[in-house]
């Protein structure tokens, strides 16, 4: 039931916000905040009740009992499907992050949202709790439901509240996971129907699914459908392309979920669903996989260098950021996959900031143009700082979260294909050049007038608590990243031990 | 004739009644209330009587066949119907004028429908599809004013002469080559008849079948569809795309099934192509459409294309299974369809040049009601988790990959990917800020919209109880 009220709360708490609209017109966005902190202490104090969290036993895929957590009621009996969710290691920091970042992403709308603040908070919680519920269903009917139910409210933020192009942007981003979707439906229905016709029964449970005998051809078709709607999400090159358009022209808020959360559901995807369910056929596939990665860190670099405007050079990073993620899954080891998970915690973390920074800006600016922009950190010395920081540690900085992330990664990929580890080791250096161009032509070098004559307002109270919070959390994962590694590495080695 | 028999007929002989009553309240006070009230308890009475005949179910001489799938089907149409009547009450009644004849041809449509449903023979197919047809020409040309609803009846009516044409060549070549008429005879006899001369079989069931997918206007037969919507009074339309394209796919389906019409690989192979044309065109179509009415048409071209591939699937597989999607999807499609039209007709009445979806942006800041209905219609209309729509697009794929159907299953995911553009454009337009005011809708026009769409959410998220009884029909 803890699972089933996670979610609850904030599907209730949506309608909340939108209805305390009436009370005021600040009233909603303290609601929202109220409702995600409420959540997060609720998972937080159910968990310390239970074993200490650092010596979780690994939890044997196939059998529910060993996992952390697990709930499992009837939905829609004639089709064996039901309400399954269940946690482990992996989806326990998933979920923590979700619900650390979705109150991030309230505050980083503090101020910018003007109209309909009842309905945006609506639409920020109600997106976050169907991220929970991707990161925690194991009913494969389930999955998809909150796989596709969230984009709803996700659209709506882009489509209502986005910057000038919003309705291609939502357009494009909502067309892109919805058809990669359909094509994970009829994978999913397809090793249904093989298990029914192996078992004689209707089961679309994780548990059940798991381990399904069928045909080599079969494997590869199947694993294809997830695949494909995984890497949209994630995005790897060269489905990315609905990420710039979708992460420019969302509000602060909706970039910050989308980039922190909503691209770590397409990795959470591929390491839970794509591979543990047709080992064979993924690992005869990683190459090509790998070699997708490998491409997307490059050319994500290369694009992102290109780039004047600030947010579409920070989304052209995260698909190269990404493509760690990628190759990390795919190499399989135990070394790559913890890099995998510690990316996705620490990009999480070092991309929402930037975007932060990015819609600070353009509240002060009115532009993301990098062309305009220059000299700020005069203006704006705490702002500029902090941007420093989250710069270099994008940029993969020993000490901070996206280091080890990236260096894991590296060391995992190595013992697979070193060639592949050399082209992606390039990635870092193209990481420096355009996170340092993005610093030296926003922050640094001749103020432009124009914009100086504004008045800027330098980040206060409220903005530097979510800065600290996210600078100390980079740090913490960067010195002593032991916790999330051994959250992470019971479920790893399970499910390592799934594939031949 | 004995009595059980009669209480099976009793929706039907009910429906007569109500036809009967109205002449007579003609003759004697004419008003167009009471005309409205007499239509509605008469839809009533029939819906009770849909359900009480379930205890009589039998084979009613040897043109109908009264059971528990048709009696669904039956109750469908006639909720379908109810919608229709409440709807075309602020239509069709401005002050002064007399419309009673309007809820005349209604019933007598509805009638129609409910023959063709339970038909088991060609000329009880005819006869309801004539009826129905015939009441449907003078519904969409009933307001007088303005050429639209006359050029969208004309259109109808010449292009419904030439299906039924064909038709009737069709149940020609049809009794040349067997000697029977009714569904059940042709499916036995065919076969023989098909060893000894099968150019006049297949001639003659393609024949039929073309008249049929006139009136489920599927490619190529579907070159009146976006017209005759865009024509007709919005009312007419909804119960058009409902009820009349409802009634004709059942009766398809009964034609398909007993005729045992699945397997003649020839058959198979041009109903394919039929289905993957209809999704294609369909869709395509409707992407460039700024008219809602005619968007509401190209999709529904491209819907029953989709639901085709259930009935090419009876060529691999005879499962419960298939029965279950028909019946699902059909009660889906139908209810989104209402849903969708209920919010079309209150929003733009009668004036056409308001179906332009320019008319609906700003909808949600305008009437939230009204907007969440059309948003949660185009959602199941695309197939989004939790809505009617998705249950049945789960069915279908389902049925399509027991049967292998590889190549429709991508033509309904490209269909599909085509046309969540058009079903969200209409989403975005009512996600706008505008500066459009217009008068708000009656509590009753809420209430409708309410109550569709907790049926349409109700059967995408708990569809068990439905599930269950779709199984046993």
């Amino acid at each position: 039931m803890i699972m089933i009220n996670l979610i609850l709360i904030l599907l209730a708490g949506g309608l909340l916000a939108m209805v305390s609209e009436r009370l005021g017109k600040n009233v909603p966005r303290i609601v929202a905040l109220g409702i995600v902190l409420i959540d997060l202490v609720y998972l937080l104090s159910q968990l310390s009740g239970m074993s200490d969290l650092t010596q979780l036993q690994a939890p044997i895929p196939s059998d529910p009992g060993t996992w952390l957590m697990h709930f499992k009621a009837e939905w829609i009996p004639a089709f064996g499907i039901s309400l399954e969710l269940a946690l482990d290691g992996i989806s326990l920091l998933m979920v923590t992050l979700t619900l650390v970042l979705g109150a991030i992403a309230v505050s980083a709308s503090w101020t910018d949202i003007k109209i309909r603040r009842g309905f945006f908070e609506a639409n920020l919680l109600w997106t976050l709790a169907g991220v929970l519920g991707v990161f925690m269903a194991l009913d494969l009917f389930l999955f998809f439901l909150f796989w596709e139910v969230m984009l709803i409210p996700m659209y709506f933020m882009i489509a209502i509240w986005g910057h000038e192009n919003r309705g291609y942007a939502a357009m494009k981003f909502f067309i892109f996971t919805q058809v990669s979707g359909l094509l994970m439906l009829i994978s999913i229905l397809a090793l249904v129907s093989v298990n029914q016709s192996a078992t004689g029964q209707w089961s679309f449970s994780y548990f059940d699914l798991l381990g399904t005998p069928m045909t080599e051809k079969i494997a590869h078709w199947l694993m294809l459908g997830f695949f494909i709607a995984f890497v949209v999400k994630l995005p790897a090159f060269p489905f990315h392309t609905w990420l710039p358009d979708a992460h420019t022209q969302a509000p602060t808020a909706g970039s910050v979920i989308l980039a922190g959360i909503l691209l770590k559901t397409g990795a959470y995807g591929l390491i839970r669903f794509a591979v543990p369910l047709f080992p064979e056929a993924a690992m005869d596939f990683s190459y090509v996989a790998m070699v997708l990665g490998a491409a997307g860190i490059i050319y994500g670099a290369v694009l992102a260098f290109g780039q004047t405007d600030f947010k579409r050079l920070i989304a052209y990073s995260s698909v190269s950021h990404m493509g760690f993620v990628l190759l990390g899954v795919y190499a399989w080891n135990e070394l790559a996959l913890q890099g995998a998970v510690m990316q996705m915690v620490a990009h999480g973390f070092s991309t929402a900031a930037l975007f932060m920074i990015a819609g600070a800006l353009q509240e002060r600016l009115h532009t993301r143009e990098l062309r305009e922009m220059g000299g700020l950190w005069q203006h704006m010395p705490r702002m500029g700082a902090v941007a420093m920081f989250f710069v270099l540690a994008s940029l993969g900085l020993p000490g901070l979260g996206n280091f080890v992330a990236e260096f894991l990664v590296l060391l995992g990929l190595f013992q697979v294909d070193p060639w592949m580890t050399a082209v992606a080791a390039l990635g870092l250096i193209a990481g420096a050049v355009y996170s340092l161009m993005l610093m030296q032509r926003s922050f640094h070098g001749e103020p432009n007038p124009k914009l100086t004559e504004m008045g800027l307002v330098d980040f206060g109270t409220r903005e530097m608590i979510t800065m600290v919070v996210m600078v100390l959390a980079l740090i913490g994962l960067g010195i002593y990243p032991q916790p999330v590694l051994d959250m992470a590495q019971p479920v790893l080695q399970s499910l390592l031990e799934v594939t031949p | 004739m004995n009595s059980s028999s009669m209480m099976a007929l009793l929706p039907i002989l009910m429906l007569s009644l109500t036809v009967v009553v109205l002449m007579i309240q003609a003759s004697i006070k004419r008003d167009q209330s009471i005309a409205w009230m007499i239509t509605g308890i008469g839809f009533l009475v029939s819906l009770w009587a849909a359900g009480y005949a379930r205890g009589f179910t039998q084979t009613v001489t040897v043109l109908l066949s009264v059971d528990d799938w048709g009696l669904y089907f039956t109750t469908l149409v006639l909720l379908a119907s109810v919608v229709t009547l409440v709807l075309s009450k602020d239509t069709f009644s401005p002050e002064g004028e007399r419309k009673e004849e309007f809820y005349l041809l209604l019933v007598l449509s509805v009638l129609g429908a409910v023959v063709l449903i339970q038909s088991t023979h060609m000329v009880s197919l005819l006869l309801g599809m004539e009826l129905m047809g015939v009441a449907l020409y003078a519904m969409i040309a009933f307001p007088e004013r303005g050429q639209l609803p006359l050029e969208a009846a004309i259109k109808y009516l010449v292009l419904s002469a030439c299906a039924s044409a064909m038709l009737l060549y069709g149940f020609a070549l049809l009794y040349a080559a067997t000697g029977d008429l009714s569904y059940a005879g042709i499916g036995t006899k065919a076969i023989l008849a098909y060893a000894q001369n099968p150019v006049l079989v297949i001639s003659g069931t393609v024949l039929v079948l073309a008249g049929i997918c006139f009136k489920l206007s599927l490619v190529p037969f579907h070159m009146w569809t976006p017209d005759v919507y865009e024509g007709a009074p919005t009312p007419v339309t909804g119960f058009l795309a409902t009820v009349s394209k409802g009634a004709v796919f059942v009766a398809l389906a009964r034609f398909f099934i007993e005729g045992q019409l699945y397997q003649y690989s020839s058959l198979i192979g041009v109903l394919s192509m039929v289905a993957i044309a209809s999704m294609m065109i369909g869709n395509l179509l409707a992407l460039k459409q700024n008219n809602v009415k005619r968007l509401l048409a190209y999709s529904s071209i491209a819907h029953f294309g989709y639901l085709l591939v259930v009935l090419i699937a009876l060529a691999y597989q005879d499962g419960p299974l298939v029965n279950e999607a028909i019946t699902f999807y059909l009660g889906a499609y139908i209810l989104t369809t209402l849903l969708a039209f209920s919010v079309v007709a209150t929003i733009a009445g009668e004036e056409e040049e308001k179906n332009d979806i320019i008319f609906f942006e700003g909808l949600f800041w305008r009437k939230r009601i009204q907007a969440v209905g059309l948003t949660v219609a185009m959602l199941s209309f695309a197939g989004i988790p939790l809505t009617a729509g998705f249950m049945g697009k789960f069915y279908i794929i389902s049925v399509g990959i027991q049967s292998g159907l590889w190549w429709l299953l991508a033509a309904l995911v490209m269909g599909s990917a085509i046309a969540i553009y058009y079903y969200l454009r209409i989403i975005f337009a009512m996600s706008k800020a505008s500066k459009i005011s217009s008068d708000s809708p009656t509590q009753a026009q809420d209430l409708l919209v309410i109550v569709l769409v907790a049926m349409v959410i109700m059967l995408g998220s708990w569809p068990q109880p439905f599930i269950e009884i779709a199984g046993r029909l």
